[in-house]
């Protein structure tokens, strides 16, 4: 199985994605973004980071890139896509998902080990947890605020697309304390945490168990991947 | 050359973070008869060629596509700048509609605008 991660110009976890995909046991492969070329990949991941420093909105000018084109064509054709942070922004930017992303309720930069609920187990990109699973991965942007109209929040909410929810706290005044949402479809999820930064004992969050033991990201690939592979 | 000015702001009935923190940072100066700060955006696009309804249609099209986000942001006016009045006093702004106050101003900047044009 291959998995792309685009890169824009501000990227900063694109090589984590990578990494993340490698563990899974998947192959990563850098795609850019000024190119309209998907290179033949079986899902894709759009990564966090900075891109275009955040003008205008956050990811809104990433998300009139050139592979932009190939990315919605093929998210809308089903291809499993994954917008973390910045690349949720992409998402909502480029209309993949429903929403958008305002300043962090209290107006700073957050970066925490955040836990959230899985509330939806039947997208691409969360079959392999348990319904109702509580995971911890980390949490780091300025611009995480959820929002969308009264109409489209009971859509979201009535039709499942709702996937991830924070626990605990609201950390950045997210309605209905939204960390991630997902296309009707459940081929396109985005959320605000970070998956990629939760793949590997010894860099992950702290757990009971061991300090930054936590490998829940790890579901995330490990999703996709066996989706594929019960496809094929 | 012509220079269209398009003004965004987020969505009133959304939290706006920015302006709360202006408008705290006013309170704690003892500016306290200015309570609310809401913070916008103001583009100012260049127009290669004659100031005419097309260019300011297509303005209007990329200030609702690009410039703005629908689902958090209104686009507050989109129009050209008055050559000549622009910015140098508060009520030449308003003659020329570069400032969006209320709709009453507006609609009187638009026919000063107007007529300005065809002066042109």
């Amino acid at each position: 199985m291959r998995i792309g991660v685009v890169t824009f110009p501000g990227s900063l976890d694109d090589r984590d994605a990578q990494r993340a995909i490698r563990l899974a046991g998947a192959e990563p492969v850098a795609l850019w973004h000024g190119d309209h070329d998907l290179a033949g990949v079986d899902a894709l991941v759009l990564p966090g980071g900075f891109s275009y420093g955040d003008y205008l909105r956050c990811g809104a000018i990433a998300s009139l890139s050139p592979i932009m084109t190939e990315v919605i064509d093929a998210a809308n054709k089903g291809m499993p896509v994954l917008g973390i942070c910045n690349g949720f922004q992409m998402l909502a930017e480029a209309h993949l998902v429903e929403g958008g992303l305002i300043r962090n309720e209290r107006g700073t930069f957050i970066c925490r080990d955040q836990k959230l609920r899985v509330e939806n187990t039947s997208t691409a990109w969360t079959s392999a947890f348990e319904p109702g699973q509580e995971i911890v991965i980390p949490l780091k942007n300025g611009e995480g605020g959820f929002v969308a109209s009264r109409e489209t929040l009971a859509r979201l909410e009535g039709e499942g697309q709702v996937v991830f929810r924070y626990l605990e706290t609201n950390p950045n005044g997210s309605l209905n304390d939204i960390a991630g949402v997902s296309n009707a479809r459940g081929n396109v999820v985005g959320l605000m945490p970070h998956p990629e930064h939760a793949v590997e004992p010894g860099f992950g969050p702290d757990t009971a168990v061991a300090m930054r033991s936590g490998v829940d990201g790890l579901a995330f690939f490990a999703s996709v991947i066996e989706r594929t592979l019960v496809g094929a | 050359m012509p220079t269209i000015v398009v003004e965004v702001m987020p969505k009133a009935e959304l939290l706006d973070p920015q302006g709360k923190a202006v408008a705290g940072a006013l309170a704690r100066l003892g500016k306290s008869r200015f309570s609310g700060v809401r913070v916008g955006k103001r583009f100012e696009i260049t127009v290669d060629g004659p100031a005419d309804d097309a260019a300011l249609a297509d303005a209007q099209s990329i200030a609702e596509e690009i410039l703005s986000n629908s689902v958090i942001e209104d686009v507050i006016s989109v129009h050209y700048a008055g050559v000549d009045g622009f910015g140098s006093s508060a009520e030449a702004d308003f003659e020329t509609g570069n400032v969006t106050e209320d709709q009453q101003r507006i609609d009187a900047g638009s026919a000063a605008e107007h007529s300005r044009t065809e002066n042109r």
